[in-house]
C-alpha cells in the first residue's frame, strides 16, 4: 500500500497524495449531495460551522477525534508490522467491556486516582487479548488475520449483548445497558474540569481521554521509531526474510503487533464508556474501528498524520450531524460515505493516483533540468 | 416430534439460507479466480436498496431485480478496476465498498423517500411470494402437508433459483471450459497467461457473475423476505456468507451445506430462546447467533480440517515480462 | 553458414547476430547460433552468461535489439510467446507452469481446449495424448492430480504440454536442476526418443556431464557472447569448463598467500547434507574447516550447493545431517544454530542476495546498520534498555560510512537510495565492524562498480590479516583467485576437491568444477529429510 517504490519526493508522498485523495472523495461526495438536491457549498459551510464554529461544536469534534486517534493508531501499528487489523470494532468493544467490568466491581470501592488508571489498564488488556487470539492464529496456525478479525468483531458484539442482557442489566430495567458507574470510575469531562478552574465551557462529551490519546500518540511514536521492539516490528513488517536473517522470530512479532494494536483500540472504551456513557451499552463503538482504517490510510500510518486525519474525521462526523439538522434531505450517513470514498481512493486506488503523480514529477523535474542545462549551456 | 415444528423450521431454514447462498456463491466465484471479496455485505445491501427503490417506484418486479443486479455488477466492476487492473489491495477495496454502500443507501434513501432511510413499502403485486400458496402454513396432523408442502414447496422462485444455482455453479466450474480456466487462474495466473488466456478477462468475468449473484441476493431481501429496505438490513449476512464459503472450502456443494447449517442455526436461534437444554441450561440466543463465526474461526485454526484457499488469492497478478 | 549445403536442409533454428541490452547490462552480444533439425544442441555457460536471455528472445518473451531469427530457413518475427507456439517452438521452464490442484490432463489442455463442455474436450485430448505418449515414450498419468506427481513426471508433463501444442522445437531451461540422478537418466531417454522422432531440442544447462551424454553439438557462452560452438565429438568436459570459465589466471595477487594460523580451527563442519522437499540432494556430505587468518574460496558454477552451504553455516537453515563445531560449541542436525546464536558466537554473514536478506529497503542507513545486531548492549539505552541508543548508532554508522567510503555520507538516507555498490559496502561495514571470528560472505561484489570492488577486496584481506576466518563464495573466479588462500571447489552439492592457491589454474579448477560425483557415494538421508529448515 506504500508508494515508496515510486520516485517522488517525500512531501508529495506524505502531503500531496493524501490531500488529493481527500479532494477526490469530497468531489464525489459533493456530486452525491447535488444528486439528492442539496447544495454542496451549503452543506460544506454548515459542516465547518457546526464542527469548528462554536466551542460546543469543537468539544464534540475533539471527542470524536479522541476515539479515532485510538483506532487509527491501532490500525497503523498493525500495518507497520505487516498486518491488516480490521478488528478494531471488536477490540474497542472488548476494551469497553473491560472498563465496565472493572468499574462496576471496584468503582464504588476505590478513589478516582486509583480507579481510572486501573480502568485504562483494563481497557488496554481486554483489547489486547481480543487481538492476540487472531494474532496467534495467524502466526502459529496460518489463519488469515483479516477473516478472523472480522469474525471476532461479530463475536465481540454477541459477547457484549450477552453480558448486558444476562449479567449487567439491572433487574427490572428495559434498556439494554449496565448500571451506572460510580463517580470515581468516570473520566472527568473537560467542561467540568474547566469549570473547577473558573473557565466557562459549554458541555460536550469531550473528556480527559483526549490527553490519553495524545499520550498514546507519543507512545506509539516512541515505540515504533525509538524502541528496539518497534525496530524489530517494523523490520518484520517491511521484510520478513531480512528479519529472519537478522535472527528475529517473526511469529512473536506478529503477536506483539496485534497485541499492541488491540490494546490501542481497546482504549476507545475509556473515551466512550468511562468518559461519555458512564455505563456499558450496546454498539458504543458505532463504526469507529472502520474509521480508524480511513484515518490510518490518510495519516500514512504516522502519529502526526493520524492526529490530523482524526481531526478531519472528527470535523466530518460532528459537522455531519449539524448538516443533517439544517439541510433537508441530508443525513449523517453522508460522512460514512465520504469515509468509504477516502478508503477507496487512498487505500484501494492508491495505485491509480500515485503512479500518475510520480510520472508528473519525473516529467516536471526533467523539464526543469533541461531548462537549467540550456541556461547554463 | 412435532410435524408442525419440523415443517416450520425447514421452511425458515430454506428462507434464511437463500440470501446467504447467493452471496456465498458470488464470493466463491470471485475468490476461486483469485480476487478476495470482502465486499459481499456492501453489494447485497446496495442491491437490496436498488431493488426496493425501483420496484416501489416503477411498480415492476423485473425492473427491481434488474436494478439490483446492475448496482451489484457496477460495484464488482469498481472492485475489479481497483484491484485487477490497478493491483490495489483487495481487502481494503472490499472494506471501502462496504462503507460506501452503508452510507450511500441511507443517504439516498432519506433524500428520495424521506422515511428515515426506509424505502416505501412495495405493493403486494411486486413482491415475490410462494409459488404454491396452499402450502403457506404448516398443517397440524399432516406430515406431508407440513414437512413436504410447507417446508419444501411453499417458497418463492428465488429460493429455488438459489439452490439450482448451486448445481449450475458446480457444473460451470467443473465441466465447462471457462470454469476450468477460472479455477486455474486462481491457483497459478502465470500459467494461464503463458497458455494464452487473458488473466484480467477471466477475473472480470468472475466479478460480473459475482455481481449478478449478489444482486439476486440483495433483491431477495427486499422483494421476498421483507417488503422494503431499511438501513443496514443485511446485518452481517455478507460476512456469514464469507464464513460459509470458507467453511465450504470454496466448493459449491460444501458451501451449500455450510449455508444450510448457518441458516438452520439462525432459524433455531429464535425458537430456542427461553428453552432449556438438558445439561446446559438456557441457551443464550447470542451463543447461537455467534456459532457461525465461532465455527469459521475453529476451521481456520485448522482444528477441524484444513481450509486451503486458492493459491493465488489476494495476490495481484503482474506479468513478469 | 553453410549448413544448407549439407543435404539441402535448412537449420531448424537460426539466430543471427542477436544483441540485447537491459539498461547498462549487455545481456547478449551479437550471438549467432544454428541448430540442425532433429538434433540436441546444448547451450552452456555460467550464470549471467546470457543463455536464458537468448532463449527468452527465441520464445518471444523479449525482443532483440539487433539481429534476426530464422525458423526452418524462413525469417520470422516473434512478438510474444503465442507466436512462438504457433511457429512450433515450445519451452519447458525451470519453474513449472502447472496448476497443482488440477489433473495432468487439465493442465495440458488449458488454453487449447477443443470444446466448451469438458467431458467432450477431455475425450478428444486424451486420445491425442495417448497417441503422443505411445509415439514418444513419455509416460504421464493423465488423471493424477499434479500435486501428487513426482518432479520427474511433472517435467514429462511439461514436455507433453509443449508437444500437444505442436512444438517441433523444444527449449529446455535447466531441466535437471530439480531432478535426482535417476530421473535425469529417464529424462535423457525421453529426449533421445524425441530426437529420433525429429524434434529439435535446445538444452540450456551448466552441467557438463549432461552435455556430453546427450548433445550433438554445444555452444559455450560467456559474458553475453558466444565463445565457441563445436560438435560434441570434438570436445571434452574439461575443454568446455575452460571455455566457460576461461580467463588467464590473474598473477597479480596482492601479497603472498597467508599461512593459516596454528591452533584451533575457527569453524569445523562435518558431513553437511541438505535435501529439498522433493528429495533432490542440494548438499551432500560437505565437510569444511576454517582456520583463523585465512580466506577460503568456494569456487564452482552457481547452483551447485554453495548457497545452501552458506545458509546452513549462517544458521538460516538446518541441515538434514551433519555437525558443526564453532566457538567451542557443537551443533547437530535437528538442533542447529539460528542466526541470533550465530552472531553471538561471532559468526558474521554477508548474504548473497543483499536486497532480499541483507537490508530493509525502507529503513534509513543507520537502521540497516543495526540489522542483526540490534539486541546488543551497545545499542541499548533508556529505561530498562528498551530504547535504541540512536545517537551511538548514528555516530557509528557515520564512522562506518567513513571507513568504508559509502556514498553519499548520509546516515539518514533510505537504504534503497544507495547504489548497489554502496549498499554492499554498508552491509560489509556492518558485518566486519563486529570484528567477527568467522565471516561468511556470498557474492561480495555482485552488481558493484569497479572502484568499489578493489576497496571491498582490500577490506576482506585486512580482515583476514587481523585473524578472522573468511569463507568466500563467489561465482567470479577472478575474485576467488585474487583473494583466496585456498580454494574449495563444489559441484553438484559436493566438494570435489581442494587446492592451495598456488596450484590453481584453469585446468586444475576446470577439472574439479566438471568432476562428476559417483551416485553410489550418496548417503542415505535420515527419515524426514528435506523438511528441516531453521524455524522462524
Amino acid at each position: 500500500m506504500s508508494s515508496q517504490a515510486l520516485q517522488m519526493p517525500r512531501w508529495m508522498d506524505l502531503v500531496l497524495l493524501p490531500l488529493w485523495n481527500l479532494l477526490i472523495a469530497l468531489l464525489v461526495a459533493g456530486g452525491v449531495v447535488l444528486l439528492i438536491g442539496a447544495s454542496p457549498w451549503q452543506a460544506l459551510t454548515v459542516l465547518l460551522e457546526g464542527a469548528l464554529g462554536s466551542a460546543r461544536g469543537l468539544g464534540y469534534t475533539l471527542y470524536y477525534t479522541t476515539t479515532f486517534i485510538f483506532t487509527g493508531l491501532a490500525v497503523a501499528v498493525a500495518f507497520h508490522g505487516g498486518l491488516f487489523n480490521i478488528g478494531g470494532e471488536g477490540q474497542a468493544t472488548l476494551g469497553g467491556i473491560g472498563v465496565a467490568l472493572l468499574s462496576l466491581w471496584l468503582g464504588p470501592k476505590l478513589p478516582a486516582v486509583v480507579m481510572l488508571p486501573l480502568a485504562v489498564a483494563a481497557a488496554a488488556l481486554f483489547g489486547m487479548l481480543w487481538a492476540a487470539v487472531p494474532g496467534y492464529l495467524q502466526a502459529w496456525r496460518g489463519s488469515h488475520v483479516v477473516i478472523t478479525t472480522i469474525m471476532f468483531n461479530f463475536l465481540a458484539a454477541s459477547l457484549n449483548g450477552y453480558l448486558l442482557v444476562n449479567w449487567l442489566r439491572p433487574a427490572g430495567s428495559m434498556s439494554v445497558e449496565s448500571s451506572d458507574f460510580a463517580p470515581s470510575a468516570r473520566m472527568p469531562a473537560i467542561h467540568e474540569l474547566a469549570a473547577s478552574f473558573g473557565w466557562e465551557l459549554p458541555s460536550s462529551p469531550l473528556n480527559l481521554s483526549i490527553v490519553l490519546a495524545v499520550l498514546a500518540c507519543f507512545f506509539v511514536w516512541w515505540f515504533l521509531w525509538k524502541s528496539r521492539a518497534g525496530y524489530v516490528l517494523r523490520a518484520v513488517g517491511a521484510n520478513p526474510s531480512a528479519a529472519h536473517y537478522a535472527g528475529i522470530r517473526p511469529r512473536w512479532q506478529v503477536l506483539a503487533a496485534m497485541g499492541l494494536s488491540g490494546a490501542l483500540a481497546g482504549l476507545v472504551g475509556i473515551n466512550e464508556i468511562a468518559g461519555v456513557q458512564g455505563k456499558l451499552t450496546l454498539d458504543f463503538v458505532a463504526g469507529a474501528g472502520f474509521t480508524g482504517i480511513a484515518v490510518a490510510l490518510m495519516g500514512r500510518n504516522h502519529p502526526v498524520g493520524i492526529v490530523l486525519a482524526s481531526l478531519l474525521f472528527g470535523v466530518l462526523y460532528q459537522g455531519g450531524v449539524e448538516v443533517s439538522f439544517e439541510v433537508p434531505g441530508f443525513s449523517r450517513e453522508m460522512v460514512v460515505t465520504v469515509q468509504g470514498l477516502i478508503v477507496l481512493f487512498a487505500g484501494a486506488m492508491a495505485m491509480v493516483s500515485a503512479p500518475m503523480f510520480a510520472k508528473l514529477y519525473t516529467l516536471v523535474s526533467r523539464r526543469a533540468r533541461q531548462a537549467e542545462g540550456k541556461s547554463h549551456g | 416430534m412435532d410435524e408442525v415444528l419440523i415443517g416450520s423450521v425447514l421452511a425458515s431454514t430454506l428462507r434464511v439460507t437463500t440470501p446467504l447462498l447467493f452471496a456465498a456463491l458470488a464470493g466463491l466465484l470471485s475468490e476461486r479466480s483469485g480476487v478476495v471479496d470482502i465486499g459481499l455485505e456492501g453489494k447485497m445491501l446496495a442491491a437490496a436498496f436498488a431493488a426496493a427503490a425501483v420496484a416501489s417506484v416503477a411498480h415492476s418486479t423485473p425492473l427491481g431485480i434488474a436494478a439490483a443486479i446492475a448496482v451489484a455488477c457496477a460495484m464488482s466492476a469498481l472492485h475489479g478496476f481497483a484491484c485487477v487492473t490497478h493491483r490495489g489491495d483487495q481487502v481494503v477495496s472490499g472494506v471501502a465498498l462496504n462503507m460506501v454502500a452503508a452510507g450511500l443507501t441511507v443517504v439516498l434513501g432519506i433524500a428520495w423517500f424521506a422515511q428515515g432511510g426506509q424505502t416505501p413499502p412495495i405493493d403486494a403485486a411486486q413482491r415475490l411470494t410462494g409459488l404454491l400458496p396452499q402450502w403457506a402454513e404448516p398443517v397440524p396432523g399432516s406430515w406431508v402437508a407440513s414437512v413436504l408442502g410447507h417446508g419444501l414447496l411453499s417458497h418463492n422462485v428465488l429460493v429455488y433459483l438459489a439452490f439450482a444455482l448451486v448445481v449450475a455453479v458446480w457444473f460451470f466450474l467443473e465441466r465447462t471450459r471457462p470454469g476450468l480456466r477460472l479455477r486455474a487462474v486462481g491457483e497459478n495466473p502465470a500459467m494461464v497467461d503463458a497458455a494464452g488466456v487473458s488473466v484480467p478477462r477471466l477475473r472480470y468475468t468472475a466479478l460480473m457473475l459475482n455481481g449478478v449473484l449478489c444482486g439476486l441476493g440483495g433483491a431477495y431481501l427486499t422483494l421476498a423476505q421483507n417488503a422494503s429496505f431499511s438501513p443496514n438490513m443485511t446485518a452481517g449476512r455478507g460476512f456469514i456468507a464469507l464464513a460459509a464459503m470458507i467453511f465450504g472450502k470454496w466448493k459449491p456443494l460444501p458451501t451449500l451445506a455450510a449455508c444450510l447449517l448457518f441458516g438452520f442455526l439462525d432459524a433455531m436461534a429464535i425458537r430456542l430462546q427461553g428453552v432449556s437444554l438438558p445439561g446446559i441450561g438456557e441457551v443464550p440466543v447470542q451463543a447461537i447467533q455467534a456459532l457461525p463465526y465461532v465455527l469459521t474461526v475453529v476451521l481456520l485454526a485448522g482444528f477441524i480440517g484444513q481450509a486451503v484457499a486458492p493459491k493465488a488469492l489476494s495476490k495481484p497478478y503482474v506479468k513478469e515480462r | 553458414m553453410t549448413e544448407s549445403s549439407r543435404g539441402g536442409s535448412a537449420p531448424a533454428v537460426r539466430l543471427c547476430d542477436i544483441s540485447k541490452r537491459f539498461g547498462a547490462v549487455q545481456a547478449n552480444r551479437a550471438v549467432s547460433l544454428s541448430v540442425m533439425p532433429g538434433t540436441v544442441h546444448g547451450l552452456v555457460g555460467e550464470n549471467g552468461a546470457g543463455k536464458s536471455t537468448l532463449m527468452a528472445i527465441l520464445y518471444g518473451y523479449y525482443h532483440a535489439d539487433e539481429g534476426h531469427i530464422e525458423i526452418n530457413g524462413q525469417r520470422v518475427q516473434i512478438a510474444n510467446s503465442h507466436q512462438a507456439i504457433d511457429l512450433g517452438i515450445g519451452m519447458v521452464h525451470q519453474h513449472f507452469m502447472l496448476v497443482d490442484t488440477l489433473s495432468a490432463l487439465d493442465n495440458v489442455m488449458l488454453g487449447a481446449e477443443p470444446a466448451f463442455f469438458l467431458s467432450r474436450a477431455k475425450r478428444q485430448v486424451r486420445q491425442q495424448l495417448e497417441a503422443l505418449m505411445r509415439e514418444t515414450g513419455l509416460q504421464v498419468r493423465l488423471d493424477a492430480t499434479v500435486a501428487d506427481l513426482p518432479v520427474g513426471e511433472l517435467q514429462r508433463l511439461e514436455i507433453l504440454k509443449a508437444l500437444y501444442r505442436g512444438a517441433r522445437i523444444l527449449i529446455l531451461d535447466e531441466p535437471t536442476a530439480v531432478l535426482t540422478p535417476q530421473e535425469t537418466d529417464q529424462l535423457f531417454e525421453v529426449l533421445r526418443r524425441l530426437r529420433e522422432r525429429g524434434t529439435t531440442i535446445l538444452l540450456i544447462t551448466h552441467k557438463l556431464r549432461e552435455v556430453m551424454a546427450l548433445c550433438d553439438a554445444v555452444t559455450v557462452m560467456r559474458a553475453g557472447a558466444v565463445v565457441k560452438t563445436t560438435a560434441i565429438g570434438d570436445t571434452s568436459p574439461e575443454d568446455l569448463a575452460e571455455s566457460m570459465v576461461g580467463r588467464k589466471v590473474n598473477l597479480g595477487r596482492a601479497g603472498e598467500a597467508a599461512a593459516p594460523a596454528a591452533g584451533a580451527p575457527a569453524l569445523q563442519a562435518h558431513g553437511l547434507s541438505v535435501a529439498s522437499g522433493a528429495g533432490v540432494h542440494l548438499l551432500t556430505n560437505v565437510s569444511l574447516t576454517l582456520r583463523p587468518g585465512e580466506i577460503v574460496g568456494v569456487a564452482g558454477v552457481s547452483g551447485n550447493g554453495q548457497s545452501e552451504l552458506l545458509e546452513v553455516l549462517a544458521g538460516m537453515r538446518g541441515p538434514d545431517a551433519g555437525s558443526l563445531h564453532v566457538a567451542g560449541r557443537d551443533f547437530r542436525a535437528g538442533a542447529w544454530l539460528d542466526p541470533r546464536t550465530a552472531r553471538d558466537l561471532k559468526l558474521a554473514h554477508v548474504p548473497e542476495d543483499r536486497h532480499l536478506l541483507g537490508m530493509v529497503m525502507s529503513f534509513p542507513a543507520w537502521e540497516t546498520a543495526a540489522l542483526g545486531y540490534h539486541e546488543q548492549d551497545q545499542y541499548c539505552a533508556g529505561p530498562l534498555g528498551l530504547a535504541m541508543n540512536q545517537r551511538h548508532l548514528r555516530a557509528q554508522t557515520a564512522r562506518m560510512m567513513e571507513d568504508f567510503d559509502v556514498r553519499p555520507r548520509n546516515a539518514e538516507l533510505g537504504s534503497s537510495k544507495f547504489s548497489g555498490g554502496n549498499q554492499q559496502k554498508l552491509i560489509l561495514a556492518r558485518e566486519i565492524g563486529q570484528h567477527p571470528a568467522v565471516l561468511l560472505v556470498g557474492q561480495p561484489t555482485r552488481g558493484v562498480d569497479i572502484g568499489a570492488i578493489e576497496f571491498i577486496h582490500n577490506q576482506l584481506r585486512r580482515l583476514r590479516d587481523a585473524g578472522c576466518a573468511v569463507l568466500l563464495v563467489s561465482s567470479e573466479l577472478d575474485e576467488i583467485l585474487a583473494l583466496a588462500d585456498r580454494v574449495v571447489v563444489m559441484n553438484a552439492g559436493r566438494i570435489t576437491g581442494e587446492l592451495a592457491i598456488d596450484a590453481c589454474n584453469e585446468t586444475s579448477l576446470g577439472l574439479l568444477m566438471a568432476a562428476t560425483p559417483d551416485p553410489a557415494d550418496t548417503p542415505a538421508l535420515p527419515a524426514g529429510a528435506g523438511a528441516a529448515k531453521a524455524s522462524p
